[in-house]
């Protein structure tokens, strides 16, 4: 009976569903010792281990699983299933998930977090879990159930550290964020039920709609998503929550959670039959909104993990505008640009979701060792930190887009989509064209900023007695970061591994896309791209080696500029190597700096001091707040705090609702 | 209807009046205690008899008649207080107003949509009465102790009403509503403990860290 049941690929990837959601639950009674832990670690490696292989066969055979639930709620009938697209969006929920709990081990173990760890290894594994349950829900009442438990354990991971003021604020805002989002959410699916007669998703392609109905879904889904995803005006949550989690948290929060809000985009997108031409222009220019300013702002920011946010919003920018793409070309009816874009889309979400984890897992050994999250007091650290440093610039490099790690890939997937549609038609899909140098003016500015991530964070001399005393980071946090830049670099030089997966899974939103039979790059000339320049990188690496061994050199320190007696504070800090890019964006970068003026041929001590603003919460939603706040402070006289004048509420209440059904 | 029932229906409600009009927590809660029994008597007398019956009636006895009371006149004396002082209603006006929303209950009991079998009956005005008390001592006074009187009176209301479906009523669904009573109770009266330890007072209206304060 067991073995009948474990044969069914989609059983074994329920069991191991239930196996995360219960992982942390021994913790919580083993109240000593590391036991809790290692049991919720194994139970995550055996879960990934049952799941990922069965979602890839069934991925790879396009199969789709659905069963019916029982369930006694009065919300009709309810299913889950595990359809391409669903088993896409599963893979990264294992694969991090696993990444962060062996990850935990190291980063916030047991022995000096006592019963704090029992709680964060409980709740990690119940928002995974819920994460999966989102995926595979097919009843909206579930979705919703899924998405609130999701919610919910991200808040209670991301206030691990409540002692601080600043956590607590972040917090305050995620949970007020997202509840927005979800009440969006909930008028998305009473109108889906209302249009439909139930809460069950309605079949791929099977919504048709009047124009103005569908337009309101649209905008519904896309503000509810849109706010869990993070996409440009709605992000404000974001960077804060993210900066504020333990590093492990934030790497499942950035590299998987916001793609939940990815896939509930591209779910909806697959119940319209045919989505209009505008939603898709509307979507490309969201994303690449998203993208540029979302990496302008990482670029100026001083905290390690700020920045990190900060470019979670611009990779997920990239991946909405592939989504619009994609929609152009399912609105025109072209398979090649509904191609491209879905699979940069669904490439990206795979690839954002191995280096953004494996960058925060930097950022957490960073941390580990220096205690700071300031990236100025940081500072040569490759010397002490070998490997973290080898692994962090793998994902910098996979980041930025660069061959020959994956995001290239996915963005070369997108350059493609907005060029070739230049030479093709004279459709109004040919303005397409213009995304292309906001996509590589994005690029450009993420080197900037990554290079000022890694160059001040890594290179140079400590500026800190921190920093120099910084000390590797143990084998059970370098052990998954191994992983993460290993799984980059075999994404970027191997994309004909990922790319039937993600043909499979963009079947169910571009359906259009099938058409093309196939990818209209050739996969091989990625790998061999790729090999080329590391071919070259060696040769180049070789031949300078040699050169360099029959040369006198003499040692000095590093970016010591020529001075006879350099000091660590003469260095390039992250704020002075991205000063340039902010004053030239200083329209929608805002900072306050403050400075004294310098006079004299002797002048007095003087200092310097830059601090990045959050423009949009400091410029426009705290007066906002305020403004309503004292609008409404009326309302707060009900609000006595007596019980005795509640009871009044619930009494009077009572009575006119006596004497009103009379 | 058995017109000894119509009496103990009317003891409850001039019961009500006893604990609405006194000062003296000990009176009021022994008044509390008496109305316990009499409901716990009213089932024995409408109902056939059967040992289903017996138990429950024995049940509601030993727990409204006995333990709850006890367990209430220990907390008095525990945190020395005899006297209901200053409530926010005044005992002269709680009495009226008791009054009023008793003539208001049999008005609206006469409107309400009741099966025909279950017109006229006393119940459904004691039930809407007693209920009606409760809230105005949990309204008008300030003493925990007396809040848990309160608590008790609108519990005693809803059962009155339970009796109209006492025929279909399981005994899983009563047994389960004393216990709610009991734990209530036993909850409150670890509260009421620790109010009285930490704060040296049992005046509720002191409590008002619920209040959100408004921010400069």
């Amino acid at each position: 009976m067991f073995s009948q049941i474990m044969g069914d690929p989609a059983a074994r990837v329920f069991a191991a569903i239930l196996l995360v959601a219960l992982s942390g639950v021994p913790g919580l009674f083993i109240r000593t010792g590391a036991t809790g832990q290692r049991l919720a670690t194994a139970a995550s490696a055996v879960a990934a281990a049952l799941a990922l292989p069965s979602v890839v066969t069934m991925l790879l055979a396009r199969q789709t699983a659905t069963y019916s639930v029982f369930w006694n709620l009065p919300f009709g009938a309810c299913e889950v299933a595990i359809d391409p697209l669903s088993a896409y969006f599963l893979i990264p929920i294992f694969v991090v998930f696993l990444c962060g709990s062996v990850y935990a081990n190291g980063y916030f173990p047991a022995a000096r977090h006592g019963y704090a760890e029992a709680r964060v290894t409980f709740f990690y594994g119940l928002l995974a879990a819920a994460m999966a349950l989102v995926v595979i829900a097919r009843n909206g009442a579930l979705f919703l159930i899924a998405w609130e438990v999701m919610a919910l354990s991200a808040y209670f991971l991301l206030v691990t550290e409540h002692e601080e003021p600043e956590v607590r604020t972040a917090g305050l805002v995620y949970l007020v964020a997202t509840h927005i989002g979800t009440a969006a959410l909930f008028v998305y699916f009473s109108l889906l039920n209302a249009h439909t007669g139930s809460f069950l998703f309605p079949a791929a392609g099977g919504l048709h709609l009047p124009a103005v109905a569908a337009t309101t879904l649209f905008a519904l889904a896309l503000f509810g998503f849109g706010a869990k995803a993070g996409l440009m005006p709605l992000h404000i949550w974001l960077p804060a929550a993210h900066a504020n989690a333990p590093s492990h948290v934030s790497a499942v929060l950035s590299g998987v959670m916001l793609k939940m809000g990815v896939y509930g985009i591209l779910r909806f997108l697959s119940f319209v039959d045919a989505p209009p031409l505008w939603w898709g222009g509307l979507l490309t220019g969201m994303g690449l909104f998203s993208a540029f300013m979302g990496i302008a702002l990482a670029s100026s920011r001083r905290d390690i993990k700020r920045m990190l946010a900060y470019s979670s919003i611009e990779n997920i920018g990239i991946i909405t505008a592939g989504i619009g793409i994609a929609v152009i070309g399912q609105a025109t009816g072209n398979a090649r640009l509904a191609y491209l874009g879905m699979a940069g889309a669904l490439l990206h979400v795979i690839n954002h979701s191995l280096f953004k984890p494996l960058l925060f897992m930097g950022a957490g050994s960073v941390i580990h060792a220096t205690g700071t999250r300031e990236l100025d007091t940081m500072g040569g650290l490759a010397k002490n930190m070998r490997w973290t440093a080898l692994f962090t610039l793998a994902g910098v490099v996979a980041i930025s887009g660069l061959p020959p790690f994956n995001g290239f890939v996915s963005e070369f997937m997108l350059y493609m989509g907005f060029f070739g549609e230049a030479a093709s038609s004279s459709t109004a899909s040919s303005y397409l064209v213009v995304g292309a140098p906001v996509l590589a003016m994005t690029g450009g500015v993420a080197l900037i900023c990554f290079v000022k991530l890694y160059g001040v964070a890594f290179l140079g001399a400590p500026r800190s007695a921190q920093a120099a005393g910084s000390h590797e980071a143990p084998a059970a946090m370098l052990l998954p970061m191994a992983a993460l830049a290993g799984a980059c670099l075999f994404a970027g030089l191997l994309p004909q591994a990922l790319l039937p997966l993600a043909e499979a899974a963009m079947s169910v939103p571009a359906p259009v896309s099938a058409g093309l039979g196939g990818s209209p790059v050739e996969p091989g000339w990625f790998t061999f791209a790729g090999l080329g320049l590391l071919g070259l990188a060696a040769a180049v690496a070789v031949l300078l080696g040699r050169r360099l061994s029959s040369l006198p050199s003499s040692a000095s320190r590093t970016w010591g500029c020529g001075y006879l007696a350099p000091s660590a504070r003469m260095q390039y800090t992250g704020t002075s190597f991205s000063e340039m890019f902010t004053t030239l964006t200083k329209g929608v970068v805002r900072a306050s700096v403050i400075h004294t003026e310098i006079k004299g041929f002797a002048p007095k001590p003087s200092a310097f001091g830059y601090v990045p603003e959050e423009t949009v919460i400091e410029r426009f939603l705290v007066p906002m707040f305020n403004v309503s706040g004292s609008c409404f402070a009326f309302v707060r006289r009900v609000q006595s705090g007596r019980i005795h004048i509640y009871m009044m509420y619930f009494f009077v209440t009572l009575v006119t609702l006596m004497i009103w059904t009379r | 209807m058995n017109p000894m029932a119509d009496q103990l229906l009317v003891l409850t409600l001039l019961l009500n009046f006893i604990v609405l009009g006194t000062s003296r927590l000990n009176l009021a809660v022994r008044a509390v205690a008496v109305q316990g029994i009499a409901l716990a008597l009213l089932p024995a007398i409408i109902h056939p008899f059967s040992w289903h019956l017996a138990g429950i009636v024995l049940g509601m006895l030993i727990v409204k008649g006995a333990v709850i009371p006890w367990m209430i006149t220990g907390a008095i004396r525990k945190a020395e207080i005899k006297r209901e002082v200053e409530p926010f209603i005044g005992f002269i006006t709680s009495l009226i107003t008791g009054a009023l929303f008793t003539a208001a209950a049999f008005i609206f009991a006469q409107n309400l949509p009741l099966a025909p079998e279950h017109k006229g009956l006393l119940f459904v005005p004691a039930s809407l009465a007693t209920f009606m008390c409760g809230f105005l001592v949990l309204i008008a006074r300030r003493k925990a102790i007396s809040q848990i009187i309160g608590y008790l009176l609108l519990e005693n209301g809803i059962f009155v009403f339970g009796l109209l479906l006492a025929d279909a009523m399981p005994g899983m669904v009563e047994a389960g509503a004393l216990l709610d009573l009991l734990v209530g109770i036993f909850v409150m009266g670890i509260v009421v403990n620790h109010i009285s330890r930490e704060f040296s007072t049992l005046d509720t209206s002191k409590l008002t860290t619920l209040r959100e304060d408004v921010r400069p």
